[in-house]
């Protein structure tokens, strides 16, 4: 464990439990996610990967267990769960860039709505977060114009003007063109490097390799095996992950 | 038989004129006032609690599965002995009758706009911490207006239509003004013709008015 990574524990779940319908997609997640913390999450398609993430913040209810986040139990009634959602990043598949709205205002809106930042003050840290990026040129383009990868990147730096103390990744890569991928990674991996903690949800497997303090494997809706990367790719437990690992490519 | 129908738009053409500002007035205050009361049928039917949301089902069903001219009729005779301190006009049933009916449309109108927008759109909102009310009027129902307009547009013109059948209770919309010349002159056919071209070319300039605008509406995306 690097020392970017704090001993305060950031998101803690007791034994969540989802289902959708007949189909029981997490069955009991009991996990600790400390500050600084980088997390990844990979397994099988179906296995609650997105699920658990979705539910970190409540986009999905769980319908037994409790979400923990940064001492607050937010899964308890009469929380207001928008105050902790705007310490929550998230960086969906499908980039949801809002499309009726200049690349300059998807970011700005949120922080001046909700009374984080005044218009000015949104406006310079849009800019520097644009630059950072690489898309100040496209400030006050609309989304219609960017690709893939500059959309992703968008909804990156969307998420980062509420000032996060946590981002969340919903495969962030999987529906972008092959070149594009390293783009949004690269933006990604100086996140990591600057001790933002992030959950990732991916089946980039070099990448999570190459960045994550942790791995969780998830299968059938349990965390069947967690660790560091060295083990998970090194010297997996679980058959399970032997099994899994074996059949993808990275 | 051209001759007769200019002699009757000589003679009877401030009818007509008259007869066309009350059916578009009709159909304006149809659309205006049943677009209100539509966003609020539609907020009722997309309600979390679910008496609202059948409420709201059943009466847009019912309005939409009977005959307009149903309506019209229960409204003309049973307003004014429901509500008689109002002392209602004919005109003032009738445009009730429409509001109504138009009401049941146009909630389906914006539910189904509304429904259109990406549910990624509202998940993107609420992930960054804007609450129900924020993300749906910053981010869902901007978008959702482009969906919503055409067809509320073309609603404007469906009701411009469906006025006529006001003309059951004389109520001075353009087909009311066809059944006065008629009887003043026993002609059937050349006044029907001059009242169908005028229905057609109001409707036909109206619906290309909307493509035109659709065009521009689309032309950002």
């Amino acid at each position: 464990m690097t020392d970017k990574i704090k001993n305060e524990i950031m998101i803690e779940t007791r034994g969540i439990h989802k289902s959708f319908g007949q189909l029981h997609v997490l069955r009991g997640i009991d996990e600790q996610i400390r500050r600084g913390e980088a997390v990844s999450i990979i397994g099988p398609s179906g296995g609650g990967k997105s699920t658990f993430l979705r539910c970190l913040n409540l986009l999905e209810t769980p319908e037994k267990g409790q979400i923990i986040f940064e001492g607050t139990d937010i899964t308890a009634k009469g929380v207001n769960v928008n105050i902790h959602r705007q310490k929550m990043g998230m960086v969906f598949q499908l980039f949801n860039i809002f499309p009726h709205k200049t690349v300059l205002e998807n970011i700005t809106l949120a922080p001046v709505l909700l009374g984080k930042k005044s218009k000015d003050e949104a406006n310079a840290m849009a800019e520097s977060l644009l630059k950072r990026v690489g898309l100040y040129d496209k400030i006050s383009q609309h989304p219609n114009r960017l690709s893939g990868g500059q959309k992703q990147r968008l909804a990156i730096v969307r998420a980062l003007a509420m000032e996060p103390d946590v981002m969340l990744f919903d495969e962030p890569t999987s529906a972008l063109d092959p070149e594009m991928v390293g783009e949004v990674l690269q933006v990604i991996k100086d996140l990591v490097a600057e001790g933002m903690t992030t959950v990732i949800v991916t089946h980039e497997m070099g990448f999570c390799k190459e960045v994550s303090d942790r791995i969780l494997f998830m299968d059938s809706g349990i965390i069947a095996e967690a660790g560091p990367p060295e083990q998970i790719f090194g010297d997996p437990q679980n058959p399970r992950t032997k099994e899994f690992l074996g059949k993808v490519l990275y | 038989m051209i001759d007769n129908i200019i002699k009757v738009i000589t003679r009877y053409g401030n009818l007509f004129i008259e007869g066309i500002g009350v059916t578009l007035e009709l159909a304006a205050i149809a659309v205006f006032f049943g677009a209100i009361v539509g966003a609020l049928l539609a907020l009722l039917r997309m309600a979390k609690i679910k008496p609202l949301q059948w409420i709201a089902a059943i009466y847009i069903e019912f309005i939409r599965g009977t005959p307009i001219l149903l309506q019209l009729y229960l409204f003309y005779f049973m307003l004014p002995n429901w509500l008689p301190a109002l002392e209602l006009s004919k005109k003032a049933c009738i445009a009730i009758a429409l509001i109504v009916n138009s009401s049941a449309y146009v909630s389906e109108i914006f539910r189904s706009g509304i429904q259109a927008v990406d549910r990624g759109q509202t998940e993107a909102a609420r992930s960054l911490g804007l609450n129900g009310f924020q993300t749906m009027t910053r981010i869902v129902l901007p978008q959702a207006i482009k969906n919503i307009l055409p067809s509320l547009c073309n609603e404007f013109i469906m009701i411009t239509k469906e006025t006529s059948l006001a003309s059951t209770f004389f109520i001075g919309d353009l087909m009311t003004q066809y059944k006065t010349i008629s009887g003043a002159l026993y002609l059937v056919i050349e006044p029907l013709i001059i009242v169908g071209v005028i229905y057609f070319v109001m409707t036909f300039s109206l619906s290309k008015l909307v493509a035109l605008y659709e065009r521009r509406l689309h032309k950002g995306d």
